[in-house]
């Protein structure tokens, strides 16, 4: 009977004890919708990896939900609406065809927040929109490339002709410009995000025509693998493929999400969260460089250099001059380009060996 | 280099002969399976977690093509026992294959994986120019052609390749003849499952020794269309085939040679030729009709 009483009276605190943490604060529903599978290893998979640091960092205060391979367009709709009338307070919305669906669902939803990924549109105060400056990731990769090439031309596999994959391409030529200004660029379109094959497929044709350096603006590990089993240098992209060419990856470009998602359903829990639009790069973390490797001291050193310079501020990739492929004047001596315009690119600079599709 | 890229071709044309080969059979029986994509995945997911657990990537390449069979069998049940609409069957099928290998290889994304590789013949694979094209390809490669030889040789010069037809073409008069129409059907779709499986198998062992979600990239509806374009024979497949993959790599070697044409069009090439070609060669239509299966997609049920 004693024993009895004892575990009630315990149980009594007990209960006492998780209520009072349940009055206390409710946890954060953060939910999320990708545009891949969360196994793609690339755009998608990095997402989910910043979900898994955000869960990691804020532990019981936070719950989240995912939708994996919405595609874009009328159910990305009513995938968010769904999450948005199941309690999110939260919504983040991975994708840049997901920007109008996700600008309408918050206007029917004004008390939850919604953070939209690489999108421009903000139409309403629940809004946010963020990205990361690839871009400056990729410069680095120029310089790495015209160092470590001998034959002086580099491969680049790339998607689809959008401003975020045309920027990347004329980083990285601006970057090769600036160790070899005859450094030469070859320009592949897999016309996909991710085709494992294809994208192999596309490695090898490049490296069958001469090029001794691979990149690639795809979401698959195939090139970097292609690459090593070629025994060419190559850099790997939204993830560290460094398992994929051990010997052969020099860097990759590495997109981490977690800080800035730990950031802002903090802000939600504090009731500090406001609409901004947030581009971060390697400064805050967003953009972060996997080990060099495979590279002389020298190069390496060189690659630090460039990437403190572009942290601190003191270097912008797109820093004049710089002329536009056919030899017209875009920037002057000394001026930097400004995000809008960088945002909207539609022009190669001069020296990429490509016709940029329209 | 020459060889090189030939040797690229081979490999982006093998997986889809491979996958058209199987369903060839199984349409010659009377049967649409559109489950080819998820009985490819799941053959891929597989064979690239038994390679990758074993060590051993021919016990992938078995399992692979074991789990396409099981796959296909569960169509089989469904389409031909419980006498289901092949088409509905088909597509979930190939959704199923797509969620259940994605849950399946969730461990193994990012891990590279155990490369089959090619064979090396000592002096043959050394000769110049042919050397490596004839002796030196994976052995997966020399696979689907003995497998082209042996489906062209079954279907046309065989009894049972003959049953087999006269169960696509009338199952009506196949079973009143006597032929066990369900019993020849289950094998064929079990074969072309098993021709899936090995399909999915070379593209996470050779083709690009990895596992990544939806890695098949549409492969398995490619295989599907070769099937008709060729107009069930198979050798118009392995024309296909080859078609398709030769441009693939042809166009991608035009971009980075820097011909101007938009990409976009080149992209769509593989896709182009491959229809006029097929489209061509198979322009006679008495000819074409005479090759289609005529109980193609129809349900059989033996009391009716």
């Amino acid at each position: 009977m004693r024993r009895l009483l004892k575990a009630l009276a315990a149980a009594t605190v007990l209960g006492f004890a998780t209520t009072g943490a349940a009055e206390a604060q409710d946890p954060t529903k953060a939910c999320f919708i990708y545009v891949g599978p969360i196994g793609d290893f690339g755009w998608s998979y990095q997402h989910h990896q910043g979900v898994l640091e955000l869960e990691e960092e804020l532990g019981d205060a936070v719950e989240t939900a995912y939708l994996e391979s919405v595609p874009e367009g009328a159910d990305a709709e009513r995938a968010i609406e769904r999450f948005a009338r199941s309690g999110c307070n939260i919504i983040f919305t991975t994708s840049f065809g997901y920007m109008d669906a996700t600008n309408k669902v918050a206007g029917r939803f004004p008390d939850v927040k919604f953070e939209h990924a690489t999108g421009y549109k903000r139409e309403h105060p629940n809004v946010s929109t963020y990205n990361s400056r690839f871009y400056e990731g990729r410069y680095i990769q120029g310089v790495i490339a015209a160092k470590m090439s001998e034959a002086g031309v580099a491969g680049y596999i790339a998607s689809f002709p959008i401003p975020e994959v045309v920027m990347g391409i004329n980083a990285f030529i601006l970057g090769a410009q600036s160790v070899n200004p005859d450094f030469e660029l070859k320009v592949v379109w897999a016309n996909t995000w991710f085709d494992p094959g294809k994208e192999a497929d596309a490695a090898k044709a490049l490296i069958d025509q001469g090029v001794d350096i691979i990149t690639q603006h795809t979401d698959s590990t195939a090139p970097v693998q292609v690459a090593a089993e070629r025994g060419i240098k190559a850099f790997g992209q939204a993830s560290d493929m460094i398992k994929f060419g051990p010997e052969t990856q020099l860097t990759a470009i590495v997109d981490d999400w977690g800080p800035y998602y730990i950031e802002r359903v903090k802000a939600v829990r504090d009731g500090t969260w406001e609409q901004v639009d947030v581009w971060g790069g390697l400064k805050e973390g967003h953009v972060v460089m996997a080990p060099y490797t495979n590279m002389p001291d020298d190069v390496k050193a060189l690659a630090e250099e460039t990437e403190e310079k572009i942290r601190t501020g003191e270097f912008h990739p797109f820093t004049g001059p710089i002329n536009k492929q056919d030899g017209s004047a875009w920037l002057a001596e000394g001026d930097v380009a400004d995000d809008a315009t960088l945002l909207g690119m539609n022009f190669y600079v001069e020296g990429v060996d490509d016709q940029l599709p329209k | 280099m020459f060889e090189s890229i030939l040797i690229t071709i081979a490999t982006a044309a093998t997986p889809l002969l491979i996958a058209a080969m199987g369903e060839l059979v199984v349409e010659r029986s009377g049967v649409l399976n559109l489950g080819v994509e998820g009985m490819m995945i799941m053959g891929a997911v597989t064979g690239f977690a038994v390679a990758a657990m074993t060590g051993s990537v021919w016990l992938g390449v078995f399992a692979a093509i074991l789990v396409g069979a099981a796959f296909a069998l569960l169509f089989g049940f469904l389409a031909l026992t419980l006498v289901t609409n092949q088409v509905a069957t088909g597509l979930a099928l190939t959704l199923f294959g797509l969620g259940l290998s994605g849950m399946l290889g969730e461990s193994f994304v990012g891990q590279p994986g155990v490369k089959l590789g090619a064979i090396d013949i000592p002096m043959l694979s050394d000769l110049p120019f042919v050397g490596r094209l004839i002796f030196g390809q994976d052995p997966l490669f020399y696979v689907s052609i003995l497998l082209t030889i042996g489906v062209a040789y079954f279907l046309f010069s065989t009894r049972a390749g003959l049953m087999l037809r006269a169960v696509g073409d009338n199952h009506v008069s196949a079973h009143a003849q006597g032929i066990n129409v369900i019993g020849i059907r289950y094998l064929a779709v079990i074969f072309g499952g098993a021709c899936a499986g090995l399909a999915g198998a070379y593209l996470s062992i050779v083709y690009t020794p990895q596992w990544v979600e939806n890695m098949t990239a549409g492969r398995g509806w490619i295989a599907l269309a070769l099937v008709v374009f060729a107009s069930w024979r198979p050798w118009r497949i392995v024309a296909g085939a080859y078609l398709f993959g030769g441009v693939t790599i042809g166009q991608l070697h035009a971009q980075a040679l820097g011909v101007g044409v938009p990409s976009q069009l080149l992209s769509s090439l593989p896709y182009l030729a491959t229809i006029v070609v097929l489209v061509l060669i198979s322009r006679n239509r008495r000819l074409t009709m005479m090759n289609t299966p005529a109980s193609l997609g129809r349900s059989f049920v033996p009391d009716r």
